[in-house]
């Protein structure tokens, strides 16, 4: 078990190490930030100095030792439009994030496998279907449509819920956060379910699959013929086994949320990381851009760590293959 | 000869013993017509400006044009452009994209993962190895970041899709290949001595086509989804070249004040696309898996 995540943390830093590589070399060549960043009335010594004091003078090379040296302290250099450290600007941005994607797994769990799990057990009703066809529905719809069309009939036409922003924060535990408050809530239930929305569709169709193996399942037959209540069959035997799987794609997914949530965020004006990477891109900020990559890969590797671990632990029969191989 | 023509039979029949799934392929097919004949078939020619009125911007669905000479049945954008013409040039480029880059990515994972499955050894771990790495990361993740480096572009936006596609082919090219490899079949045109790019093109290829025709179905669902979200974040397509994902980024502005249409209908278009390949994939998927065939 050590060993392997020792292994897993190795080759999780290697994979970091060559995503900043790529991504530090790939950026250096989008356009040239200075012609954006330096006033154009600025006269040559200005623009000397401006240069010079946001390092682009140097060979890319270099500017990329400066990176990696800075990125072991902490610091992934300062954004050229605000001024401020990037990675900084981008951690006062995750909480946002964060909150968004949390509520958006919870509406997908919390309403996914109840219905997977009906759609399963009763997958030639009316309502199995509907919930299947509805499932399809939601692989297909594209997020950011869909972000749209919620506003034009909840903000436009209804006027119930605001079409943007987050809503007031305090601080709990040193963390803004906005679930507080009523307002808080009204700002949030939009993004949240776009954003849970594909997710949702996922946990449907994954549950639904699990449910209807497991209750061909010998161990489903035994416990029926045990006389266990139906509840009893569901509850423990069958959902224990199909959680194995679906707590995995739930953890796997949780970075593909933050990634769709740069769409979403776009969407509703939710600031969050991804509003800002899509503004840093505009306005070819180069540090933000790689600190966000790099802030987000470290999320992916640790998440999918986390995830490896947590299914050895659910799952004895992983444990053994593992401890053989 | 003959068993292959009973074999696509059998297919074409069971395809459409499912009515949802010939519903979805007649919209295909309806949708793909109505894409290659836009041109022939539009009102007006959404990008001559010689045809726009401004006059007309922001009508909504069913208005007169100004000059009289027409009725824009889904409304106008902010510059006077008839949506329902916009509509057909948007889905012609999206379609274009879509099928475009699930070709160049087919082909490109198609032989990387039959030499990775034919060859094996440390050609397999790399190439597995890197596509495994890339699995890993969220799609829309690795092609926002490409195209932030290339900048926009049709030629850029294909290749971005193609860099996140290849990897599902390979993969699932790999997997097929593996069981084919061990089938006697191979070891009998090895014994012949027949040269490997024979053995690997003539013999292994057909054999390792079908799941992946499924997988290329889905997939170019998933890249016109995918492009018209970039283009909507505005990294995809330029102006010239609008896109549905473009045309509903347009429209966007024009949504708080209730002008609802100019990103409605596109959206519409996009989701009618993606839904009928989606049922036409699902369908495919049942059909060509030896597994449920009674």
């Amino acid at each position: 078990m050590l060993v392997f995540i020792i292994r897993r943390s190795l080759q999780a830093v290697f994979v970091l190490l060559v995503m900043s590589v790529l991504v530090f070399v790939g950026v250096y060549a989008i356009g040239n930030p200075v012609d954006i960043l330096i006033n154009p009335q600025a006269d040559q010594q200005e623009r000397e100095q401006a240069i010079a004091a946001l390092g682009l003078d140097k060979p890319w090379w270099t500017q990329f030792l400066v990176f990696v040296s800075g990125a072991f302290h902490g610091d992934l250099g300062k954004s050229f439009v605000h001024g401020a450290s990037a990675l900084g600007l981008i951690l006062e941005r995750m909480p946002a994030t964060l909150e968004l994607a949390i509520a958006a797994m919870l509406i997908a769990i919390v309403l996914g496998i109840p219905l997977g799990l009906w759609a399963g057990l009763k997958p030639d009703t009316a309502s199995g279907r509907t919930i299947m066809a509805g499932s399809i529905l939601g692989f297909s719809l594209p997020t950011f449509w869909v972000g749209l069309m919620l506003i034009m009939v909840f903000s436009v036409m209804l006027g119930w819920l605001p079409s943007n922003g987050r809503g007031p924060t305090t601080l709990l535990l040193g963390v803004p956060v906005s679930f507080t408050s009523l307002e808080g809530w009204r700002h949030l239930i939009l993004p949240a379910t776009n954003l849970a929305l594909f997710k949702l569709a996922l946990l449907i169709r994954l549950t639904r699959a699990g449910t209807r193996e497991a209750l061909l399942q010998d161990y489903v037959k035994f416990a029926r013929a045990k006389g266990l209540t139906n509840a009893r069959v569901i509850g423990v035997h069958v959902l224990r086994n199909i959680l194995i799987p679906i707590v995995t794609v739930i953890g796997l997914e949780f970075g593909s949320v933050i990634a769709f949530a740069i769409v979403t965020e776009t969407v509703f004006a939710w600031p969050g990381m991804g509003k800002l990477l899509i503004d840093s891109i505009n306005l070819l900020d180069r540090p933000i851009i790689v600190a966000y990559l790099l802030v987000t890969v470290s999320m992916f590797i640790v998440v999918n760590l986390i995830v490896d671990i947590l299914y050895s632990a659910l799952d004895p029969r992983v444990r053994l293959s593992e401890a053989k191989g | 000869m003959a068993q292959d023509e009973t074999q696509f039979r059998r297919i074409l029949a069971d395809f459409f013993a499912n009515p949802i799934a010939a519903f979805g392929l007649t919209l295909l097919a309806l949708i793909l017509f109505v894409a290659i004949a836009a041109p022939l078939i539009s009102p007006q020619n959404p990008y001559d400006l010689a045809q726009l009125d401004v006059v007309d911007g922001r009508l909504p669905p069913g208005s007169t044009a100004s000059s009289g000479s027409g009725t824009f049945w889904l409304g106008t954008d902010d510059q006077g452009r008839d949506m329902l013409s916009a509509i057909f040039y948007g889905l012609r480029i999206s379609l274009t994209v879509g099928v475009m880059s699930t070709l160049i990515a087919l082909a490109i994972g198609l032989a990387l993962g039959l030499v990775a499955a034919y060859l094996g050894g440390w050609t397999e771990t790399v190439i597995m190895r890197i596509a495994d790495i890339q699995l890993s990361f969220p799609a829309i993740l690795i092609a926002l970041i490409l195209l932030a480096v290339l900048g926009q572009g049709m030629g850029k936006i294909v290749a971005a899709l193609v860099t996140v596609q290849w990897a599902y082919y390979a993969r699932t090219v790999r997997g097929a290949a593996l069981v084919e490899k061990r089938k006697e079949y191979i070891e009998a045109a090895r014994c012949l001595a027949l040269p490997p790019s024979r053995i690997v093109f003539r013999h292994l290829l057909p054999n390792c086509l079908p799941p992946l025709i499924v997988v290329a179905t889905v997939q170019v669902a998933a890249a016109i989804a995918l492009e018209a979200t970039l283009s909507f974040l505005g990294l995809g397509l330029p102006i010239t070249e609008p896109s549905l994902g473009l045309l509903i980024a347009n429209g966007y502005q024009y949504l708080l004040s209730g002008k609802y249409w100019i990103s409605f209908f596109p959206g519409v278009a996009l989701l009618l696309t993606i839904v009928s390949i989606n049922l036409v994939a699902d369908q495919l998927r049942d059909v060509m898996n030896p597994r449920l065939q009674r």
